[in-house]
């Protein structure tokens, strides 16, 4: 599957939480999305890098990408519902 | 003939829940786990942000866990609803602030509501008999069980044999001997358990996920609901408690002053919603003010305090800033405190 890079993906502002909230605040986006769709989440704990691919992998959705700038960590996610 | 049965199980992230969704998968039912946040979750927080933490290894166990086992993991917030736990529990705390068998009623509860909205069949803990002192006594599990309306749908599969036969048995859905009959505070059976199972890697047993069964942190919320109007908190007052060196200089004044690099980074992100103190002529901590000053002695004392805590703590003076939560920032110079004056009683 691949995500529709023409739609605007859904930005989830988890700065400053610490773990899971990041991973719940990923999760409450994903629910109300539809497969295809894409998240991206910016966090500033460490713990996001190991938790929300963790996450997306035991719930079937996708990590398509892990940035580090500015001691922030973007990961975009694409939701698959289909399983 | 019945689907496959589904059961969700309670997971912190320890071995026994692991273990206890182990043993019902074997059984052929279909598992997913439910993991509570309340607030109060040790692992994380310390880890992600203190600097001297970085070689440890940042996972959230509970996920980890579920990976691991091949399941769904659910993790939902409960941090309002669990004040009124934590603020009125029905049995009484234990030896810190942990209100352990209000809170495991209070997380079967929620369970026994997310299986009727998901269609599922049962509860699983990971519960041992007289494992905790608190909510898994044997004279506290069926408390839980009554007062949670789990009922004979909440199965402890490493202790099952150890209590009364629960639906999911009596149905025929779980074969009881299979199950365990595990009970006391030693760690052998679930350590056999785990190898037979080749689980080798694992978090350290139950009890140890949550601050309020540690001391020092009891002290430090004990401490703000003294010196509050009310007992009420937000989630940012719970987390700060996580954070620093508290120093409590009156009832209407704390410092919080940052202990290393992470923790000075972190508590930078409270600067619109505190007043700050941090040093300007030299490097050191910073300091989130919980509270104001209500004189310019008070200020000064405050002020002298976080110079202690700057590279500058032998010179003879300090030039600090106090930030407004506003913005507003006014520069002064101080002369450091003393070792010898700082009072014992201040530190919590």
């Amino acid at each position: 599957m691949s995500a529709d890079q023409h739609k605007e993906p859904y930005y989830v502002d988890a700065r400053r939480l610490l773990c899971p909230l990041p991973v719940i605040r990923v999760q409450d986006a994903v629910v109300k999305l539809n497969t295809g769709d894409r998240v991206v989440v910016i966090s500033t704990d460490p713990g996001a890098k190991a938790d929300i691919p963790a996450w997306c992998r035991i719930n079937g959705h996708e990590v398509l990408d892990i940035v580090e700038q500015d001691n922030e960590i973007i990961i975009t996610v694409l939701v698959n519902h289909e399983q | 003939m019945k689907q496959q049965c589904k059961a969700v199980a309670l997971i912190s992230g320890g071995l026994d829940s692991m273990l206890a969704v182990k043993v019902i998968q074997e059984q052929g039912i279909h598992v997913e786990g439910i993991n509570f946040f309340t607030g109060f979750c040790v692992e994380g927080h310390t880890h992600a942000v203190r600097k001297k933490h970085q070689d440890k290894q940042k996972r959230n166990n509970a996920l980890w866990v579920a990976a691991q086992l091949g399941i769904k993991l659910h993790i939902v917030d409960v941090v309002e609803e669990y004040k009124d736990i934590l603020l009125n529990p029905a049995h009484g705390y234990g030896k810190n602030v942990n209100p352990c068998l209000d809170c495991k009623t209070f997380m079967v509860k929620k369970a026994v509501q997310w299986i009727k909205e998901h269609n599922f069949d049962f509860i699983i803990t990971g519960e041992v008999v007289g494992q905790r002192p608190m909510s898994q006594r044997r004279e506290t599990m069926p408390v839980v069980a009554k007062e949670s309306g789990g009922n004979d749908l909440l199965v402890r599969p490493l202790s099952a044999k150890q209590l009364p036969e629960t639906l999911p048995e009596r149905e025929g859905w779980l074969d009881r001997e299979k199950l365990y009959d595990f009970s006391g505070r030693t760690r052998k059976p679930q350590m056999a358990l785990a190898a037979k199972f080749s689980f080798k890697d694992y978090a350290q047993p139950a009890g140890g996920c949550c601050m309020l069964t540690d001391e020092n942190y009891a002290i430090k919320l004990q401490d703000m609901w003294h010196n509050r109007p009310s007992r009420d908190y937000e989630l940012d007052d719970i987390i700060m408690l996580k954070m620093g060196r508290h120093f409590r200089l009156a009832p209407h004044l704390k410092l919080i002053i940052g202990r290393e690099e992470g923790e000075n980074r972190f508590m930078q992100g409270y600067k619109n919603q505190f007043m700050s103190v941090y040093p300007t002529s030299h490097p050191g901590a910073l300091c989130v003010v919980d509270g104001e000053f209500k004189s310019d002695e008070e200020r000064d004392q405050a002020l002298a305090l976080v110079a202690r805590y700057s590279q500058g703590k032998n010179e003879p003076q300090v030039k600090l800033v106090i930030r407004q939560s506003t913005g507003e920032e006014q520069e002064y110079s101080i002369c450091p405190m003393l070792p010898d004056d700082i009072n014992k009683d201040w530190l919590i």
